[in-house]
């Protein structure tokens, strides 16, 4: 009795391992890796590239009030509206000048500084600490600069939540569908239970066209380019005016320019 | 071996229902939990770890209990702790079983767990922490099931069993270390930026496993008929309070660097937990509790004549374990996103169903070391004073 009960467990435990062994021995970075040839891969010729791409907020043409890039943003990525702030998802959104840079205000700033509502939304940093501390290799880097989101790879451990020192992510924390005011059928709906962010508008990139907020801003406040050209737009402003980034003493190089 | 724990007295059975009860209360509302998504709990966008990751933390700590047996038992020759560091590695076993459950739970897409493996990041702390605590829980269980049966049998154990044990020292520093690494290697979060983490992390560790050990040694003494000897005890508790005393000197290390060098995005973290920010001071009055506990067990622990009185060690162990809970459980992760990176304040208040979830994990730990406890008082079969058993004691030495 006991030792077949023994060995039906030592039949189960070896039958287990098996499953198990081609996950743990063929990880996905050991497989077979498809090389598409440059020219050939699903990039439309149109496509928008860059060395580093990098955006510039001029907070002299900001208005204070203004909200259409968070609206722009919101509506062509899908982004719910839960109605409360424990749960809220938010790609890009305003804050006080003093939260957005702790540090650069006084007490005797002028109410022009004290007023100012810079946008915040991801910096696509050079140097990404949630790229860094990712699990899965679900929050990746394009070599254009890009912090990207794999939602299907993602298992909600939250990690680059806490690594991000500028709160730029989002968890979904319950089904995110039935609070998205109308559905964009071009960019895909997250499910619950990942993380999600401000993706630079790859998926508009892509297709030739600039990121929504910067086409949706009406004060021509938002600038996108490439920060490695040095003919670009983008190049042009940072030589000329003076300009300040998030927590830049951290090391991770953000790559949104708030122009003065 | 198992099917010792299938009989028991009423009081053991009553136990062990109570602890499937809850278990299963708390899987109910992880059901739930699966169904709506994390936002069941009060977890928000700026809190965005609470109760779950803060047992982790907490319980990684208790797995150290192991350790702190086995390295004067094996590298020192130190005999009395010889009865118990079964003990120590059964509860290792549980604590990490807990820890690993704590994380799971915590995950928002659960079934791809498996992606840690199937996509490794070796620049991910967490992916680490994976390895370093799956291979802790299965070196424990290794060695505290081989020992136990080997002393069931009367036959010592196998050679392979030693370079096991002695891997288990290292491997459970490394346990602590990966995991304040987890915490102490964020840019943005200056609460948990500091260099001694990972010192903080095996200190308190090394108070409260052991600290829970020697209740679990005085409850056995006095309802499990195990005596795991007065000297172990003594020896145990001497443990705790210098490690607890390490401690505390820690904190307040940290607290000298924060408050007086005075940079304000440090401060306001310790502000948060001792005095209240702006207002919010959920965690003020516990803090303060931890504070006095922590110092009135270290009192309690010093004085020999405290120490040796039964009712009074007891009291001192539980005060230990209440107080690190607090600071690592409660105080540690909660307060690192407080206030968050744009300096706004969200408090965390756990929800009934987190709350019974949480419970409902501590069960199945329980439940898991009650098993393995009475299995063990069965094959050590009744109070004898001998180590573990002759032949074992032989071959280790």
């Amino acid at each position: 009795m006991t030792s077949s009960r023994r060995d039906f467990l030592k039949i189960a435990g070896a039958s287990a391992l098996t499953m198990m062994t081609p996950a743990i021995f063929v990880p996905a970075w050991a497989k077979d890796v498809i090389v598409i040839p440059p020219g050939q891969g699903l990039a439309l010729k149109k496509a928008l590239a860059a060395g580093r791409w990098a955006m510039t907020v001029d907070l002299t043409k900001c208005t204070a009030d203004c909200t259409d890039c968070i609206a722009a943003c919101h509506a062509i990525h899908n982004v719910p509206d839960f109605g409360n702030p424990k749960d809220e998802i938010k790609w890009i959104w305003k804050e006080s000048f003093a939260s957005v840079f702790p540090g650069e205000q006084n007490a005797y700033s002028g109410e022009k500084l004290q007023k100012l509502r810079p946008p915040v939304f991801c910096n696509n940093c050079e140097n990404p600490p949630c790229v860094r501390v990712c699990p899965t290799g679900a929050t990746f880097q394009r070599p254009d600069g890009i912090v990207m989101m794999d939602y299907h790879r993602c298992i909600g451990c939250r990690l680059c939540m806490a690594a991000c020192p500028y709160g730029a992510r989002s968890m979904n924390y319950r089904d995110p569908r039935p609070c998205i005011a109308k559905i964009n059928p071009d960019f895909p709906t997250r499910s619950k239970g990942v993380v999600e962010k401000c993706n630079f508008c790859e998926e508009r990139l892509a297709k030739g066209t600039l990121p929504a907020c910067v086409e949706a801003c009406r004060q021509k406040a938002l600038t996108f380019g490439d920060a490695e050209n040095p003919r670009s737009e983008i190049r042009r402003l940072l030589k000329t005016r003076f300009s300040l980034q998030r927590r830049v003493h951290l090391g991770t190089g953000p790559q949104i320019y708030y122009l003065l | 071996m198992l099917e010792k724990a299938l009989h028991g007295s009423l009081r053991y059975r009553i136990w062990i229902a109570c602890l499937i009860l809850v278990g299963c209360a708390g899987f109910f509302f992880y059901l739930r939990q699966l169904d709506y998504g994390l936002g069941i709990t009060g977890m928000s966008r700026d809190v965005s770890w609470g109760l779950y990751i803060a047992q982790f933390t907490f319980l990684v700590g208790v797995a150290a209990s192991a350790v702190m047996l086995v390295l004067p038992y094996y590298l020192h020759d130190y005999k009395a702790f010889g009865k118990i560091t079964v003990l120590g590695e059964l509860l290792a076993v549980a604590a990490v079983v807990m820890c690993i459950l704590f994380v799971f739970i915590d995950l928002g897409r659960p079934a791809r767990v498996m992606n840690v493996l199937l996509h490794p990041q070796p620049s991910s702390i967490l992916f680490w922490d994976m390895i370093v605590l799956s291979g802790y829980l299965l070196i424990n269980l290794v060695t505290g099931w081989v020992i136990l049966a080997c002393t069931k049998k009367e036959i010592p154990p196998p050679g392979w069993i030693k370079p096991v044990i002695y891997l288990s020292i290292p491997w459970a520093i490394s346990i602590h270390t990966v995991t304040a690494f987890i915490y102490a290697g964020l840019p943005g979060r200056s609460f948990w930026l500091t260099a001694i983490m990972a010192p903080r992390f095996l200190a308190s560790a090394f108070a409260s496993g052991p600290a829970l050990l020697i209740l679990v040694c005085l409850i056995l003494r006095r309802w499990g008929r195990f005596d795991a000897g007065e000297k172990a005890i003594q020896a145990l508790a001497k443990i705790v309070a210098y490690a607890l005393a390490a401690s505390i000197f820690f904190v307040g290390v940290e607290m000298f660097t924060v408050f007086y060098s005075q940079i304000p995005e440090h401060m306001h973290h310790f502000q948060y937990l001792f005095m209240g920010l702006e207002g919010h001071h959920n965690l003020v009055a516990w803090m303060w509790i931890f504070a006095v506990l922590s110092i009135a067990a270290f009192v309690m622990l010093i004085l020999p004549g405290v120490r040796r009185n039964e009712v009074w060690l007891a009291l001192a162990c539980i005060a230990v374990f209440v107080s690190l809970w607090i600071e690592k459980g409660l105080g540690l992760v909660i307060t690192g996103f407080i206030p968050s990176p744009l300096g706004a304040i969200t408090e965390y208040h756990p929800t009934g169903p987190e709350i019974t979830i949480t419970l409902g994990v501590w069960a199945a730990g329980f439940f898991l070391l009650t098993v393995f406890y009475k299995i063990f008082v069965h094959v050590r079969g009744g109070t004898d004073g001998s180590p573990c058993g002759p032949a074992v004691d032989k071959m280790i030495h």
